[in-house]
């Protein structure tokens, strides 16, 4: 089965669900695959807990939400702790390595960098940093090209940010590929 | 010649539901005459209601007539002005319909200022269930649910419509039968939401309980405890002790509701 | 030529659907799970000159829907749990004054406040038995991001059909996942007018049933003078107590769904041809019931789906039918066994109905009804 599943995790507010929902749109506008997007919050609009997750798949997709996830994105401590739990074996964990200072033991592939900050010393603005993180997570789980996320992302910014986000997506991408390595 | 009002009533629908002495009847007159009078016509006049004695009054006109859910007129009439702001949109109801269960959509339909006409025939009593007390039935008075005397102050019906924001507010009685087709005429030409309150008797629910003998005395009642904005000027504040006034209480032109969403469309339609 | 396609949310599909359908009016109050569909209405309808306003309670919104309609317009309000039930008198009115109507409601958890983010599908008998009375209930319970764009097309179809309101409850997670859209070009999906009146003015009538049980409804400001009341009615409007006249239109307004069943029920059969054991299930939860049957399919074991569309009127028949031969019933859903009481009204002892129920904010997941599926086995 070709289901592949992604989670973004960190605070309201930090853009994590947009993170997600562009991934899906490349997948599916983009990619021509099959992919939904979903999220879950508290009550409040801004702070606490948030996930955005995202399942791919070349089939059509019946069960929306994660049930072994390939891919994990914590943005924050409470995330890593809170949504590891059911990350594959093999599967790929991206944290922010200011942010994450515990990295949850298991047996998957751990990248870290300083996203937060490479949003805003590298690319100038701390608020694509959701962008950066996309980067990265396109880069570590290869579900869409790079060509068709850049597409998506460009598609789903306002106007006047194009060449910011733009920046970010690549900066995320590329700090993935050389942190992996 | 005699004035005909059955041109604007619904053949075999009379007689109405009031009870003998009820001053509902001289305000759907005023009504007609003031319908008449401005020529508005009865196929482009909705007139819509909520639950109560005054709220039959539609089903005996012959207009495009709503008689709605406890409280909810203003904002069914809202939704008809809204879908449609070219016709006249006249609301009709009692103080306990229209300031209690439908307060929220009072003050509102105040608020945004939409192009209708609200006449509340303020008898301070709920009539039909058999007069428990209203928001506006005075402190002390008896009625079916305060055996002892109202504990509740009332509203200032006119007062809180000018403060919630309604552009158009006047005051009359049953009593003053040859005033109210002038207001309510009034009410229907101003462009923004008008409230015409009209006191009235409720000899059934309320005379009986708070010692009035006979129609009559309520009725001198409200001409005894009313005095005209005009002559009001010139009274001090002990002779207005204990009057309510009348006439045009307040009046203002103010942006009115349905012309400023056209031009929302004007702007979506720019983009 | 391609189609157009989106990446959109349930919500934002509702809304879409409605342009579709032709609705041109909206009145609704902010509520969480739901709102996006007022944001959606507020931004596109002065596109077409339609009317959207955001009224000052849930029970203003019902009420100035009603109005409008009644003033011709096509008409949609969108909710969530406390909302429905703040509306249910004025649905009751709907139903009795035969008002076509489309309210759209996110099932979140409840009761009161509950869990404002969270999914549930617990609203499902508020839809039938929320307002008081005898009455006609039609609801939707879509699956996913697609169906509910047609479901709420077909809400207006069938609000327009049978002059009846008709309600369109995803659960939160429909309401609020993303997925691909492909838009039908003009045309492709049938869109029902309203039936109006062929009569003059002075011979109308608004609930004169000469036309049949479902009369020609007229709008105000066309020339027609005519009297809308809740109280039970003459074919004329106006209220009656005539005891036989208001036994005949209340089983009329009942009869406009009872009788025409066939016409309003959808279902999807999965897998039921040899299937032993039948999973009922509706909404999302219809999405892990899928991942479940296959999983069980790939372990030997002969299971199968039947996906409910249309929640109200039930699809009794069709349970019926599969209580004859199936070995057992799962109900998954999230509530505490609304929709599996329905199931056991219809098997009749025939066979177990286990049910799945999850009231906890969580959804019914798929290794849940796998469990279920090898208990019967």
């Amino acid at each position: 089965m070709s289901r592949y599943e992604l989670r973004f995790s960190g605070d309201g507010g930090q853009g994590l669900i947009t993170a997600g929902i562009i991934m899906a749109k490349a997948a599916s506008i983009y990619e021509g695959k099959q992919a939904v997007q979903s999220q879950s919050y508290g009550p409040e609009a801004r702070g606490g807990a948030s996930k955005s997750e995202v399942i791919i798949s070349d089939d059509p997709i019946d069960y929306p939400k994660v049930t072994q996830c390939d891919a994990l994105l914590a943005m924050t401590q409470e995330a890593a702790n809170k949504y590891s739990h059911d990350l594959k074996e093999g599967g790929v964990l991206l944290i922010d390595s200011d942010l994450v200072k515990n990295v949850p033991p298991g047996n998957f592939k751990t990248i870290a960098f300083p996203i937060i900050n490479t949003a805003k010393n590298d690319v100038g603005r701390e608020i694509v940093a959701n962008i950066v993180a996309l980067g990265a997570m396109v880069a570590l789980t290869g579900q869409v090209t790079r060509e068709n996320a850049e597409k998506a992302v460009l598609s789903s910014v306002p106007e006047a940010f194009l060449e910011l986000n733009k920046k970010a997506f690549s900066m995320g991408f590329d700090k993935a590929v050389a942190a992996s390595a | 010649m005699a004035f005909d009002y059955e041109k604007y009533l619904r053949p075999g629908k009379l007689p109405h539901i009031w009870c003998p002495g009820c001053g509902h009847g001289i305000v759907m007159k005023g009504l007609i005459r003031a319908m008449d009078s401005l020529k508005i016509g009865t196929k482009n006049t909705a007139i819509v209601s909520g639950i109560g004695c005054a709220s039959r009054l539609p089903g005996d006109m012959d207009s495009c007539t709503l008689h709605t859910a406890h409280g909810r007129a203003a904002a069914f009439a809202t939704g008809v002005k809204m879908a449609k702001p070219e016709m006249n949109v006249i609301l009709v109801g009692g103080d306990g319909d229209g300031t209690a269960i439908g307060g929220n959509h009072f003050i509102h339909a105040c608020r945004r200022n939409i192009d209708m006409t609200y006449i509340i025939l303020n008898n301070k009593i709920y009539g039909m269930t058999g007069g428990q007390f209203s928001p506006a039935t005075p402190t002390g008075a008896k009625a079916s649910t305060t055996p002892y005397g109202n504990p509740d102050p009332a509203f200032d019906i006119a007062k809180l419509a000018i403060g919630a924001g309604a552009t158009f507010v006047a005051r009359g009685t049953a009593y003053h039968a040859a005033q109210i087709d002038k207001l309510i005429a009034e009410a229907i030409q101003h462009k923004g939401f008008s409230v015409v309150e009209i006191l009235d008797d409720c000899p059934t629910t309320y005379g009986r309980r708070n010692k009035f003998k006979s129609v009559i005395e309520m009725m001198n009642h409200l001409k005894e405890t009313s005095v005209p904005v005009k002559a009001a000027e010139k009274m001090t504040a002990e002779q207005l002790q204990g009057k309510v006034l009348t006439g045009v209480l307040y009046k203002e032109e103010r942006a009115e509701y349905t012309t400023e969403y056209a031009k929302v469309i004007e702007r979506a339609q720019a983009k | 030529m391609s189609k157009k396609v989106a990446f959109l949310q349930g919500n934002e599909a509702a809304s879409h659907g409605a342009l579709y359908a032709g609705c041109n009016f909206f009145a609704g109050y902010p509520i969480t799970p739901s709102t996006e569909v007022a944001e959606v209405m507020s931004a596109e309808l002065p596109k077409i000159g339609g009317k959207f306003i955001q009224m000052e309670d849930e029970i203003g919104a019902m009420a100035a829907i009603l109005g409008a309609a009644l003033a011709g317009s096509k008409v949609l309000t969108s909710t969530s749990g406390p909302g429905l039930s703040l509306k249910q008198e004025l649905i009751g009115y709907g139903c009795i004054a035969e008002i076509p109507c489309v309210i759209y409601n996110v099932m979140r958890g409840g009761p009161s406040t509950g869990m404002p983010t969270g999914p549930s599908q617990s609203d499902v008998m508020a839809a039938k038995w929320g307002t008081h009375g005898d009455h006609p209930a039609i609801c939707l319970t879509p699956a996913s991001v697609q169906e509910t764009y047609e479901e709420v097309i077909r809400a207006f179809n069938l609000s327009e059909k049978y002059r009846t309101p008709v309600m369109v409850m995803p659960d939160e997670i429909v309401a609020h996942m993303r997925e691909r859209i492909v838009f039908p070009e003009k045309g492709e999906i049938e869109v029902v007018p309203r039936k109006t009146p062929t009569v003059p003015p002075e011979q109308y009538k608004p609930y004169d049933t000469s036309f049949g049980d479902v009369p020609p409804l007229a709008a105000y400001g066309t020339g027609y003078k005519f009297h809308v009341t809740g109280l039970n009615k003459m074919p004329d409007g106006f209220p009656t107590t005539k005891a036989e006249v208001v036994q005949a239109e209340e089983e009329r307004q009942v009869r406009k769904v009872d009788a025409n069943v066939d016409d309003i029920v959808t279902f999807e059969e999965y897998l039921l041809d040899d299937a032993e054991i039948v999973v009922v299930a509706y909404g999302s939860t219809s999405r892990s019931a899928r991942y479940a049957v296959n999983a069980a399919r790939e372990q030997g074991i002969k299971a199968g789906m039947f996906r409910i569309k249309t929640f109200w009127p039930f699809p009794d028949k069709q349970i019926k039918a599969l209580a004859q031969k199936a070995k057992g019933f799962i109900v998954p859903e999230m509530n505490l066994g609304m929709c599996a009481n329905e199931i056991e009204r219809n098997v009749q002892g025939k066979a177990p109905v286990l049910g799945i129920f999850r009231v906890d904010g969580e959804p019914i997941n798929p290794d849940q009804i796998v469990e279920k599926i090898k208990e019967v086995k």
